[in-house]
């Protein structure tokens, strides 16, 4: 600490001198910290891992705008509409293309696995342009029935297996007790809700997916002519379909408007966010109870400082340097543990956990900032203070 | 002979509505600068009252105290926290820091001129005055481990460490032996006389009566008399 009193404080590490003299309540404090840090890490991780896996629920498609049933708020919650609205759609001036996608759910049923449930998405084969890169290549193959693209990153599935799908080299396997062949792989990966996905045509949609016609899409994807602008596009499809019991948006807007329900509507969502306060809570509440009590118990040594000369600013700084101490003493092992949890979390699920630079900046920001507001709420004491009384 | 204290016609007093009393009742006194000025007068008199006026440590309500040539009447609380740095104040119950070793105490008090200044020069006069007062050995301890005298004698350090130009003293020697009190009072003597440095002293101890250049008598806040 002496570098840090010379050329930073310039002063003597009051402050920590006074944390190091008690070394069961630094101790105490610190574990305290870290607790609060891995509760916002965890909570922030499940968020993220959330918000990851309803982006990567779309990649595996592209479109400049997407049209989907008004009540619907994701892209796999099983809303439909009709099909004429593709039609609508193509007729408006200014768009290129439109075509139906559909999205059902399926059981992979295998023996000495458990059942394994998938998202089925398909597109009619001749709509190529609005495959994403990962599928693109193989979505003339899957025009033949029962033929599929199988994501790779399926729970229980050897990604090295799935990896050898190809026409020359099919994969075969049952979903809902029919046969069907996959002859590429994509990687998107589980979700919340399911174990992993599969790619196929319309016409297999309809056969894989009880109950589901190729006269009621899921969502409809749209592309605009080159050098159409989005904004005017959107309009006109509004009022197009403005007798429609649909919702027109951008494909980034829609992916937005999923992962802000995820966040706010779904109760996990809301759970998970209620947990990253409460982190911030128990924070605070730690700091505050340990450095109000650092505060009660030096209030006699902070009045000699005023009396000997020193200024209110200069204890509210011994009071702050101690705040900054406990959180970045309290951060390391709060990060360390969470990313213990995280691979922990990411083994057990095959959910995209993982730290990431920002989100640790984010919580050690926070950390910060609730260890100064602990600091402050603390020094609020320092009030009481009468330097003639010392006398 | 210039004066480093000066107060006129003060009067002080505590407490609001009917339970305000008055403690201090028009006191005047000149405490010349060097000298060894001591306030003496039964507990309950005045004298503290006086030391936390003169040490900017209250506000002057009527009168006038003029310190190193500055008005304290009307003084802001700002002027007050910079006159109190030019102060040095040694406390009956010496209010060492617990978490402190003895040498970073004495810094305590050197460090109140702010940033700047090398370290090591600080701590090398710091353990310089330490030594002085025969705590060289133990300049690493912490106050737990000093006995009272010991304690006392680091906060005299912590005092004398900046240079004050006034030194305000409350029962400085009660917890020391004859020799460290008389160690002291010489030491205070030494400062005024070499360095020009005041020192205004509250205690009960006839011995340093003896030594001092000035004797204040208080009694229910009144100066009762004064001998040179």
């Amino acid at each position: 600490m002496n570098w840090i009193s010379r050329g930073l404080l310039g002063r003597l590490p009051v402050g920590w001198l006074q944390l190091r003299h008690h070394r069961m309540r630094l101790a105490a404090a610190v574990a305290g910290v870290a607790f609060a840090n891995m509760l916002v890490f965890v909570q922030l991780g499940i968020l993220s891992a959330m918000n990851d896996v309803v982006r990567t629920s779309y990649s595996p498609f592209r479109a400049d705008i997407v049209i989907s049933p008004y009540n619907t708020n994701t892209l796999t919650d099983g809303a439909t509409l009709a099909r004429r609205v593709v039609y609508q759609s193509v007729a408006q001036p200014g768009v290129a293309a439109a075509a139906p996608l559909y999205v059902g759910q399926v059981a992979w049923e295998r023996p000495n696995v458990p059942a394994t449930s998938l998202i089925v998405y398909a597109l009619p084969p001749e709509s190529r342009r609005f495959a994403g890169p990962a599928i693109a290549e193989h979505l003339d193959a899957v025009s033949v029935p029962m033929r599929a693209i199988l994501d790779g990153l399926s729970r229980d599935v050897d990604p090295a297996w799935a990896a050898r799908a190809s026409p020359d080299t099919p994969l075969e396997f049952e979903v809902d007790g029919k046969a069907i062949t996959a002859i590429g792989s994509y990687s998107m990966g589980a979700g919340f809700g399911w174990d992993g996905s599969l790619v196929v045509s319309d016409l297999t949609f309809i056969r894989l997916v009880r109950q589901r016609s190729m006269g009621t899409p899921s969502h409809v994807l749209v592309d605009l002519e080159p050098g159409m602008a989005l904004a005017p596009a959107l309009a006109q499809l509004r009022g197009a379909l403005s007798m429609e019991p649909v919702k027109v948006r951008s494909f980034a807007q829609a992916v937005e408007d999923n992962v802000s329900f995820q966040a706010t509507e779904v109760p996990m969502g809301s759970i998970v966010g209620a947990g990253v306060l409460l982190g911030l809570l128990v924070g605070v509440v730690i700091v505050y109870q340990v450095l109000a009590t650092d505060v009660a118990a030096h209030l006699r040594d902070y009045a000699t400082f005023k009396a000997i000369g020193y200024s209110h600013p200069y204890i509210l700084g011994v009071i702050f340097e101690q705040a900054l101490i406990l959180a970045v003493l309290g951060f390391l092992p709060g990060l360390a543990s969470a990313s213990a949890i995280y691979a922990l979390l990411a083994h057990a699920t095959d959910l995209p956990f993982g730290m990431d630079v920002g989100r640790s900046l984010t919580v050690f920001v926070g950390t910060l900032l609730a260890c100064m507001l602990s600091g402050a709420l603390a020094a609020r004491r320092l009030r009481t203070i009468d330097p003639a009384e010392l006398f | 002979m210039t004066t480093s204290i000066v107060m006129q016609g003060v009067n002080h007093w505590f407490g609001d509505g009917e339970a305000r009393r008055q403690a201090i009742f028009d006191v005047s006194l000149e405490v010349t600068r060097g000298s060894l000025t001591v306030l003496a007068g039964p507990s309950g008199c005045g004298k503290t009252t006086l030391l936390t006026l003169v040490g900017c440590l209250r506000s002057v309500q009527d009168g006038s105290v003029r310190l190193l040539g500055t008005e304290l009447h009307g003084a802001s609380a700002m002027k007050q926290q910079a006159m109190r740095r030019r102060l040095g104040v040694i406390f009956q119950a010496h209010n060492l820091h617990e978490s402190l070793t003895a040498l970073q105490n004495v810094l305590v008090g050197l460090q109140v001129h702010g940033r700047g200044g090398d370290a090591d020069v600080q701590e090398a006069a710091a353990t310089h005055l330490l030594n002085i007062l025969g705590l060289g050995e133990r300049i690493t301890y912490l106050p737990a481990r000093l006995s009272g005298g010991e304690k006392q004698r680091v906060a005299i350090a912590r005092a004398l460490v900046s240079n004050p130009a006034v030194v305000l003293a409350d029962e400085p020697t009660a917890a020391l032996d004859r020799h460290s009190s008389l160690l002291v009072v010489r030491m205070l003597k030494a400062l005024g006389r070499d360095r020009g440095v005041t020192t205004l002293m509250v205690t009960h101890d006839d011995r340093i009566h003896q030594l001092a250049d000035q004797v204040l008598f208080l009694r229910d806040g009144r100066m009762t008399a004064g001998a040179n």
